[in-house]
């Protein structure tokens, strides 16, 4: 099994070099971008299976000795992130040929695309923190291009802000990595709990910052959450639905990951800080907006508060609650922005004040965004209300009563920046223009509704057998949070 | 490290930093050359001091190779991303004739409440370009 490791990286960049040569054909390019990122899926679910079964898998990339080779290591929270990011991509790549627009806007689209996909397998698996960040890079770079693919003038303007202030948190990253070598002589992951413990405090602490600074801009936390409101919105709505549901939740993992194995002491009163702005401050600017996709887009920013939540409560129970959040959000917030590419293409803008009726022309439609919105408010029986539970359960026990306060009230008002959405673009009365009552906009569309509803059908599964998930995340969380097994796995 | 690394690696990073906080984006991509570089010295300064050539069977003294190793990636990556940011700059330059980073919609609004600046005919352009 771990010969298949490298074949998550190798199989989208081959794909996305074959998708160059073949760039005069649309057809073959589908083709390609098709075969590549099911495989890929399917591979991922096969690995989680058997990861779950047999423990950690490890690949010493040239056959080097495990403690000096470039390791790839698949544990059961990379298996589980991989899997579901993996299916994510897919559906949004087939969403993407339905809409008939981005791939056939730009040939680029699916080179830049299969390129991200690799760049997201390579995170995840990344056994050091170097690797960890030029696989950082590679999914950066691939964004980059998807997100300025028509080079119109908003999308440059904004694109700018995102591309520099990506590149500054490069920097700090490979400084954090640079100072991390030159401190402990290693940056194989496991290794470094051990060397990193054996350094005064005041080191540590700063190595930490520096890492938390890069991954918290990367997952858009309290006062590095600027670029995101901006830049998501001018992307079109496949691109910036995979940028939603994944890129930022990739910030989080790495989070989880140097939070819980390279700094398993720290103190995490600022973190619970910041998760509690982050939420707050997060959903005050989505209710302000009058966007769809804007409002969304400050979404994610406020739904990331309650991940680093789990994560500066710390132990396992806070750190399996956080997996499970992470597992809930990403199709439910991908699904959100499918559901506004089908409005925006049917209506031609998802401005509130120019879209109304839906609810009336499309029943169906307003279904698909009454469930994924409900659940991201965190309503019962929706998958959004157990993530939550679990992390303010949490809270509750470890007597933070504050953080739990705000994540009840912010929870509400996530409620009322929906309603806002509901209000202004499903109720009322019909645009005469765009066809009258019932004139069904799912049944033009049938392609990009049939994957937003089976991604939606995804997320209610993950409620229905929420059970046995949260057991498969509370042994991810046991493999996340114990240095000791990640060493004897990397090292035997 | 030495006190010559550590004064060029901070002359590298306050000029670079300078740079970046202007708003023409040719200033923002050299200011970032400049830190990609002031952090390009400090990858190769955490491999301490330097040595004979790390060659396998060779005895006695030899230098890190992996900051070496890290570095030439790093590098290649700069590369990658200057060369991305400097066909944006040129893409906003034959869009507009400029390349500044411009306000976003919210801080226009913000402007506009507070009385000055043309924010209608801005939105309309941005309407017009989305």
């Amino acid at each position: 099994m771990n010969q298949m490791l490298p074949l998550f990286i190798a199989v989208p960049l081959l794909g996305a070099a074959l998708s160059l040569v073949f760039i005069k054909s649309r057809t073959i390019q589908r083709a390609i971008s098709l075969v590549c990122s099911t495989a890929v899926a399917a591979m991922a679910v096969s690995l989680l299976v058997y990861v779950d079964r047999n423990g950690t898998e490890v690949s010493s990339l040239g056959g080097w000795r495990p403690d000096i080779a470039i390791n790839l290591v698949a544990d059961r929270f990379a298996a589980i992130m991989l899997t579901i990011s993996t299916t994510m991509l897919l559906a949004v790549l087939v969403y993407a040929m339905g809409q008939r627009g981005d791939d056939e806007r730009s040939r680029f689209y699916h080179p830049a695309y299969l390129t991200l996909i690799g760049g997201v397998c390579g995170a995840f698996l990344a056994g050091d923190l170097f690797n960890l960040f030029v696989w950082f890079e590679v999914l950066l770079i691939a964004s980059y291009v998807l997100l300025t693919l028509e080079g119109n003038d908003r999308q440059i303007r904004t694109g700018t802000t995102y591309v520099v202030l990506n590149v500054i948190e490069s920097f700090v990253l490979v400084m954090g990595v640079a100072l991390i070598f030159a401190a402990t002589g290693t940056l194989n992951m496991a290794l470094l709990p051990e060397r990193l413990a054996a350094l005064p405090d005041g080191v540590q602490l700063g190595l930490n910052l520096l890492l938390l600074i890069a991954f918290g801009l990367k997952a858009a936390v309290f006062p590095l959450y600027s670029w995101l409101p901006d830049s998501y919105p001018s992307a079109p709505s496949p691109v910036s639905a995979v940028f939603a549901g994944l890129l930022t939740k990739i910030g989080v993992y790495a989070i989880v990951r140097t939070q819980t194995l390279l700094f398993p002491e720290s103190n995490r009163t600022l973190l619970l800080v910041i998760a509690g702005l982050t939420m707050f401050v997060g959903v005050l600017g989505a209710i302000a907006q009058s966007d769809m996709k804007r409002i969304l887009s400050f979404h994610i920013v406020s739904q990331i508060g309650y991940m680093i939540m789990g994560v500066a409560l710390g132990g396992v129970a806070a750190i399996t609650a956080t997996i499970f959040y992470m597992i809930h959000h990403i199709p439910v917030k991908t699904s959100l922005f499918l559901v506004e590419g089908i409005v925006a293409r049917d209506s031609g803008s998802s401005n509130l004040s120019k879209v109304s009726g839906l609810a009336r022309r499309s029943g169906p439609l307003a279904a698909l965004f009454l469930i994924p919105a409900f659940s991201l408010a965190g309503l019962p029986p929706f998958s959004g209300f157990l993530g939550k539970t679990a992390v303010v359960t949490e809270g509750i026990a470890q007597q933070s009563w504050w953080i739990v306060a705000v994540a009840l009230v912010v929870s509400l008002m996530t409620l009322i920046s929906m309603l806002k959405i509901w209000t202004g673009a499903f109720w009322g009365a019909p645009d005469p223009e765009l066809g009258g009552e019932g004139s069904g906009i799912l049944r033009d569309q049938r392609l990009m509704s049939g994957v937003t509803t089976g991604v939606i059908g995804l997320t209610l599964a993950i409620a229905l057998f929420a059970g046995p998930l949260y057991r498969l995340c509370e042994r991810a969380a046991a493999d996340a949070t114990d240095p000791l097994s990640y060493l004897s796995a990397v090292l035997p | 490290m030495s006190v010559e690394q550590a004064l060029l690696i901070g002359v590298l990073a306050a000029a670079g930093t300078y740079l970046v906080l202007h708003r023409t984006l040719t200033r923002i991509i050299l200011g970032l050359g400049l830190l990609g570089n002031a952090i390009n010295l400090l990858i190769l300064a955490s491999g301490d001091e330097p040595g004979e050539p790390p060659i396998i069977g060779r005895e006695g003294e030899f230098t890190d190779p992996v900051p070496q190793a890290l570095v030439l990636t790093a590098i290649v990556i700069g590369f990658a991303v200057i060369s991305f940011l400097l066909a944006m700059a040129y893409r906003a330059w034959t869009i507009d004739g400029n390349d500044d980073v411009e306000d976003d919609i919210a801080d226009r609004r913000l402007a506009e409440r507070n009385g000055d600046t043309d924010v209608e005919q801005a939105e309309a352009e941005q309407e017009g370009a989305s």
